[in-house]
């Protein structure tokens, strides 16, 4: 059973249909990147995995254990976060929210599990910072460290690397392929980066005149 | 010096001047709480926009109330004229709800919305006010809505109690909520993708936002209530980092200038609402040069 089964899937929204007729099925395990030109369905499609947003046909299955509450989401940042007063733990920590029903606090051991996930991200310096005072990279760190919270099995990126520069981005790479390749996380983004697409991912989805699926081969 | 708190100590011994310093207190508490994250939703308008609806509400009740009168039901006109809630609450709430929930499922956008329905309240509310005046004075009456001069200290004994029960169900509310109110704040499509339900938790953001504009129209009135919402969170971003000291840091603020204000107003005799909103700019200054001193504020 595939983590992400997507079935004849029409995307879109309102009265104009993107793309039709997708099928795509994610692996745990599996790197995949989403390429193509804006307006052509990519965001869609990621807001219709995420369940934000109803697919206008067609159906997403979640299998292999995966839950609706356990899906790690690195969104583009938004204008409200840039003037945020919220520290770094605060913002790691609410990660966590979604699991947390109507039980009110967060407990020792959601705590203890968010130091780690700073820690693997190499941002626990960082705790007590205001999050708007970060460097762009290490705003996205933080933001990952908050997906991890919420996720340990699968993580969708909405174009992680935008407005970062060559290094930032290139460490930004280096540790999301490292959540892949030793803790197994699934990893599905959207990219514009085609040479770092074909360096990093085992699978592309191009998305365009026609959809396009790619495995990558590794030498 | 000793004359001033001569003046204080005997109006304190007044139980209406206690009453208004009780409300006042658990009002300014409230706004300034949620004003943190209305401020950052950027939602500043909202608490504008209902307290005008509020005021709406306000003439409605009047009217009912003269009804009442001429129908010879004395005894419920005379309940309904002191205890006006009853009418602003739910409407307020309703409104607070359909502005809320318009800027997502609407073609009108939130601050569209917040613009029309507040001016329509406002304006029906004037007209209603001016066809059924229930008193000679209709400009004094709408001046203590809108300003709320005198209306703080003529609280009646049953609007002081539910005061004090919504305050506390506000705060409550609020703690129990807090982890869940900053993540839908900070980020509602990551709270939303990750299972939380981001849209329950705004509609309890909107009731509990209704519910402190109209206990707030009591103190400071409905042009003014704004101030009380935004002016605390707004001076505590000046200075703080994260969600959760600006959030104390905001109704410390709100607490310590709504006190100053009702207590200079009683004093001099300055309108209540408009000192408490003057107190609360000078805060603003304040935390706004403490910040660019130390070069915390971002």
């Amino acid at each position: 059973m595939p983590l992400l089964k997507c079935k004849d899937l029409t995307l879109g929204y309102e009265n104009i249909v993107l793309a039709e007729h997708l099928d795509l099925e994610v692996n745990q395990g599996e790197y995949w990147c989403i390429v193509g030109e804006n307006g052509t369905g990519k965001s869609t499609l990621m807001k219709n995995i995420l369940g934000l947003r109803k697919p206008l046909a067609g159906t997403i299955e979640y299998g292999d254990g995966l839950v609706k509450n356990e899906i790690g989401y690195l969104p583009q940042q938004t204008q409200v976060q840039r003037d945020f007063p919220a520290s770094v733990s605060e913002v790691v920590i609410s990660g966590f929210q979604g699991k947390t029903g109507l039980r009110p606090f967060y407990n020792k051991q959601e705590k203890e599990e968010a130091f780690r996930n700073m820690e693997k991200l190499g941002i626990k310096d960082l705790a007590g910072r205001c999050y708007r005072e970060l460097s762009g990279g290490q705003q996205q760190r933080v933001l990952l460290a908050r997906a991890l919270c919420a996720t340990g099995k699968i993580l969708l990126l909405d174009e992680p690397v935008t407005g970062l520069d060559p290094k930032v981005t290139e460490e930004l790479y280096d540790t999301i392929k490292k959540l892949n390749s030793e803790d197994h996380i699934t990893i599905i983004m959207i990219s514009h980066d085609l040479e770092a697409t074909r360096k990093y991912a085992s699978h592309i989805l191009h998305f365009g005149a026609e959809i396009r699926k790619e495995v990558v081969a590794r030498g | 010096m000793g004359n001033v708190f001569n003046t204080l100590s005997t109006y304190l011994q007044y139980d209406f001047v206690q009453y208004a310093l009780i409300v006042g207190v658990l009002i300014s508490l409230c706004a300034s709480i949620l004003g943190v994250t209305l401020v950052l939703k950027r939602f500043s308008f909202i608490g504008d926009g209902l307290s005008h609806v509020a005021f709406g509400a306000m003439a409605i009740a009047t009217v009912v109330s003269i009804i009442f009168e001429n129908l010879e039901m004395t005894g419920a006109a005379k309940f309904l004229r002191e205890n006006t809630m009853v009418i602003t609450m739910p409407m307020t709430v309703i409104c607070a709800i359909l502005i809320l929930g318009s800027s997502r499922f609407s073609k009108i956008r939130g601050d569209a919305a917040v613009a029309m329905i507040s001016v329509s309240a406002l304006a029906i509310g004037y007209l209603l006010m001016n066809i059924f005046p229930s008193s000679s004075n209709v400009t004094g009456d709408v001046c203590s809505t809108l300003f709320g001069s005198a209306l703080i200290l003529t609280l009646s004994k049953l609007e002081v109690v539910v005061c004090i029960v919504a305050s506390i169900v506000v705060v409550c509310l609020f703690i129990f909520f807090y982890n869940k109110i900053f993540s839908v704040t900070f980020d509602g499509d990551f709270a939303r993708a990750t299972g939380t339900r981001a849209d329950t938790y705004n509609l309890i953001i909107a009731v509990i936002i209704a519910i402190i504009v109209v206990l707030a129209m009591n103190l400071v009135g409905s042009l003014l209530i704004s101030a009380l919402v935004v002016f605390p969170a707004l001076s505590a971003m000046r200075v703080f980092k994260s969600f959760k000291s600006v959030t104390i840091c905001a109704a410390v603020i709100s607490v310590i200038c709504s006190l100053m204000g009702m207590l200079v107003s009683i004093v001099v005799g300055t309108p209540a609402g408009s000192t408490i909103v003057a107190a609360d700019i000078t805060a603003f200054l304040l935390f706004s040069l403490i910040g660019k001193v130390t070069g915390r504020a971002a």
